[in-house]
């Protein structure tokens, strides 16, 4: 007899692997399938931001009091994967001060502890900051690791029974007497499953309709672009009606500034990348919150789509939500064993998870209960780097908190990638928890080549350590990773990054 | 400046970094400074200990194709984060007394025999050794029972059309007036009468290397606020030590923040200001038919970063006699108070084998330098006399 699991989940985004920590706590016999590896689309494509919900505040009271909410959980929960700057939402002199009060006070309904501050005041606090500014509100927003939380909530899974099947597309799924039964996998073999749970972002539409459900999704397309290092300590946000480019995200050593928001195809979902026209606007925009961006390094530029749902699929789009949806098809469409979980945000995932477990043990009769906002996460157990650390291990800790303690410094103390200081200890640590197939895969895991040489230096010495473990030669590894570097310097290639791109080009010679 | 952004990290400055080459343990000027700086931005907690290797030599600035201000970087790293990594240690004491130079200076020259006699002694070399942490085999450099300032005082500088300011140092002050002697025989050679600065501080840069930042940035004011009065009276301020000169014209500006711009193009070292002088026609200097002497020129590192050896070079090539041998470019390996320092000791000597060993094969009587380190360095490493090309000229001089 075919092995059944309680829960086959589709899509190794922040909403997939949330909703598998969730069930393997609960008892579930769970799996997650992904095509590619972990946060290939919107989960690895953002700002990083843990929102504060003020963004949402004025707008979406209720989507303000769930990123609050899931904002303190996430800050307990996850310690290595948020770094708690806190925010700024900054008024210039083009913006007036009109907003800021109704804000304000929208974001104290909420439960958001919001702080007019002085303007001086805020430029002590965030130096970077334009001077011009007339007014600044104080907000516990933060920033987050998407990579390393994903991580984070598959090695729990994994550690409480959970499977993960990545590298593996779903090609359809199995349906007997009307009901989803389980997936069949693009290499053939079928998969059965009580219930199976979409979480694919905006691949979800397609994923229904092949099984006669229709999802009304409408892509939205974010580009963001990445300075080469901290230029603000704190989420700088424009204090009035949410528009373009007027976030900018203290991620990791990095700054991310972003984004857009435009409508585009189904098809154009699979090779999502910034044009340079979004670069131009972005730079434009960026520049007013912090004026020193425009003489900082931009190292690479990127989009990603947002699954936004059209609550009626015959609507013209206006009527979208940018909340959590939960989609019970057996109600819905008369499809039992078939749940989708999409919509939300980021900061939401823990709770999107919640919501789509609460209805599985439903269906299932289990009577378990959410514990996923009690227990840390993998690595959160509070281990952050210090001066007493050996260099080399800092920035591991720094990533991966705890879970340093799997990692042979002994053996493997060297650092290959020396922008982010990635060791091979690190490399060797990512390549057995995670499973990867090649360097971009391993950049996800690690940090290596996200620094502001891109890899130019170090690629090569990785690729040797990598070889040793997967079925690609090192020169093959080098090129697949090139490419996708390529991807995203191309929009952005002049000034240094067109330097830095020149220099790659000599290092490594003809071949690539 | 912070400009670590314009890094390719082309690695052209860990090739020519001196301290890389012999400790393993120091990370080097690209991971110490543009790479490291990153981390540190996101978190004081990636300091690294190791930064307090760094020489601050410059070589690696001088080789960066981009203009990385990498050194900097460093030293004002060290400043801004050193003391949470408690990087002065259990050596507190001796990196105090090593930096305070003035203090030091002012003790010991009243009583300069005694203090001179004790330091060469066996039994206190190894009390410093073992106490104080200051390696056995250093020699202090003598002090002088009388200071350069007070022997100036009763020189009458009176009497001449023109004048420059003297920042003669702490060295010139406390251990070797003789230097400040030639200096301003020289001056008065060129037509020139010598004024000193109103008040003097030791330049800093032994204060900044060993983490007195604070000390260091107010003794830069006074000697700063001294040489506005100078520049203002029309007087150019001339030195005769190549790493009083750097600090105070890029250092005080790079890593203590201090604004020097006003007065930043009229300090300069004699040798610089003489040849320009000489080749304006302004100065005619009468040199001795006489005078005999081999020469090899020691480019210190201070000197490279200023790219000034040039004129030191070229005034000693203007004294017919003197046969010269300008040396490679190596770091002499003493980096001001760090090779005193006994954990230091090996890598210093090592750094320096290079360069000592051209001086020994080069038949030289005489190595000539404008710093006053490298002197000590090589005077102990080589047993060559080692001189400043200010006391060549000034001997050479027909006066």
């Amino acid at each position: 007899m075919q092995k059944e699991y309680d829960v086959i989940i589709i899509g190794g985004g922040i909403t997939g692997a949330a909703t598998l920590r969730d069930c393997a706590l609960r008892g579930l016999s769970s799996l997650l399938i992904e095509r590619g590896d972990i946060c290939d689309g919107a989960s690895g494509r953002n700002h990083g931001l843990l929102h504060s919900g003020a963004r949402y505040a004025v707008t979406d009271r209720e989507g303000a009091e769930e990123c609050i909410r899931e904002n303190r959980i996430l800050r307990r929960i996850a310690s290595n994967c948020v770094e708690p700057t806190d925010g700024l939402f900054i008024s210039l002199p083009e913006d007036g001060l009109d907003y800021q009060a109704n804000f304000i006070a929208k974001c104290r309904e909420a439960g958001i502890d919001a702080q007019a501050i002085d303007p001086a005041e805020a430029l002590r606090m965030e130096p970077a900051i334009n001077p011009a500014i007339i007014g600044a509100v104080k907000v516990p927003d933060a920033a987050v690791d998407p990579f390393r939380l994903v991580d984070a909530h598959i090695l729990d899974a994994q550690r409480h029974g959970a499977e993960i099947l990545k590298f593996t597309a779903v090609a359809s799924l199995v349906k007997e007497d009307g009901r989803v039964v389980g997936v069949k996998t693009s290499k053939g073999d079928v998969l059965r499953a009580k219930e199976v749970v979409l979480a694919a972002g905006i691949w979800t539409a397609d994923i229904a309709a092949a099984a006669g459900v229709r999802i009304g999704m409408m892509p939205s397309k974010g580009a963001l672009v990445i300075y080469g290092h901290r230029v603000a300590n704190m989420v700088i946000n424009r204090c009035r009606k949410p528009a373009n480019a007027d976030i900018l995200v203290p991620g990791d050593v990095v700054s991310v500034l972003g984004t857009t928001s435009d409508k585009v195809p189904m098809d154009a979902c699979d090779d999502m990348h910034a044009t340079p026209a979004e670069v131009d606007l972005l730079m434009r925009e960026g520049e007013k919150l912090v004026p020193s961006l425009a003489r900082t390094r931009i190292i690479r530029a990127y989009a990603g789509v947002r699954p936004l749902v059209v609550a009626d699929p015959a609507g013209d789009g206006r009527n979208v939500s940018r909340g959590i949806v939960l989609l019970d098809h057996e109600e819905r469409d008369g499809v039992p064993g078939l749940i989708t979980i999409t919509g939300g945000k980021l900061t939401t995932a823990r709770l999107m998870a919640e919501m789509a477990t609460d209805l599985i043990c439903r269906k299932l009769g289990s009577t378990a209960v959410c514990e996923t906002a009690n227990r840390p996460l993998p690595g959160s157990e509070g281990r952050k780097p210090g001066f007493k650390d050996p260099f080399n291990k800092r920035a591991a800790i720094g990533r991966h908190g705890t879970e340093i303690g799997k990692m042979d410094f002994e053996k493997g103390g060297e650092i290959l990638c020396e922008c982010e200081n990635v060791t091979r200890a690190e490399i060797e640590y990512a390549v057995k928890n995670f499973g990867v197939r090649n360097i971009s895969d391993l950049r996800r895991h690690t940090r290596i080549g996200m620094g502001t040489c891109q890899g130019s230096f170090c690629i090569r010495k990785v690729a040797r350590v990598l070889a040793e473990y997967v079925e690609a030669s090192a020169d093959e590894l080098v090129y697949e990773y090139r490419q996708e570097r390529w991807k995203g310097m191309t929009p952005v290639l002049w000034g240094d990054t067109l330097r830095e791109a020149e220099y790659m080009h000599k290092v490594d010679g003809n071949e690539i | 400046m912070n400009n670590l952004e314009q890094c390719l990290k082309c690695n052209l400055c860990t090739l020519v970094c001196p301290m890389m080459e012999v400790n393993p343990a120091y990370p080097g000027p690209k991971k110490a400074g543009p790479d490291g700086e990153r981390y540190r931005l996101k978190d004081p907690a990636f300091f690294d200990y190791a930064l307090k290797y760094c020489l601050n030599c410059k070589r690696c600035e001088v080789a960066c194709p981009s203009d990385v201000h990498i050194g900097d970087m460093i030293q004002s790293a060290r400043i801004k984060y050193g003391s949470q990594a408690h990087i002065r240690g259990r050596n507190g004491l001796r990196d105090w007394a090593l930096a305070s130079t003035d203090l030091v200076g002012s003790v010991a020259s009243p009583i300069a025999p005694v203090v001179n006699g004790v330091l060469k002694m066996k039994p206190v070399k190894a009390v410093m050794h073992g106490v104080l942490g200051v390696h056995k085999n250093r020699t202090f450099p003598a002090y002088s029972s009388r200071k350069f300032s007070s022997w100036f005082r009763k020189q009458d500088q009176s009497g001449f059309d023109k004048y420059v300011s003297y920042f003669h140092g702490c060295y010139v002050n406390y251990n070797y007036p003789e230097l400040g002697k030639a200096f301003v025989k020289l001056m008065n050679a060129a037509g020139y009468g010598v004024h000193k600065l109103e008040k003097e501080k030791c330049c800093g840069v032994a204060l900044m290397s060993n983490g007195f930042a604070d000390k260091a940035r107010s003794q830069g004011e006074v000697n700063l606020a001294s040489m506005r009065k100078a520049v203002a009276a029309g007087e150019q301020v001339l030195t005769t030590s190549s790493t009083c000169t750097f600090t105070m014209r890029d250092e005080y500006a790079d890593v203590l923040g201090l604004r020097n711009e006003d007065v930043r193009d009229s300090l300069m070292l004699a040798t610089k200001w003489l040849y320009e002088k000489i080749s304006e026609g302004e100065v005619k200097l009468k040199f001795r038919k006489d005078f005999r002497m081999k020469v090899v020129y020691h480019t210190a590192c201070h000197m490279q970063k200023m790219g000034w050896q040039v004129y030191s070079i070229a005034m000693l090539q203007m004294i017919p006699g003197l046969e010269l041998t300008v040396l490679d470019q190596n770091c002499c390996g003493i980096a001001g108070t760090f090779g005193f320092k006994k954990e230091n000791y090996e890598w210093s000597q090592e750094i320096g084998g290079k360069l000592f060993s051209d001086i020994e094969s080069s038949g030289a009587d005489v190595v000539a330098t404008d710093c006053e380190t490298c002197k000590w360095q090589i005077e102990m490493s080589t047993g060559k006399t080692v001189l400043n090309p200010v006391e060549i000229l000034a001997e050479a001089l027909e006066y």
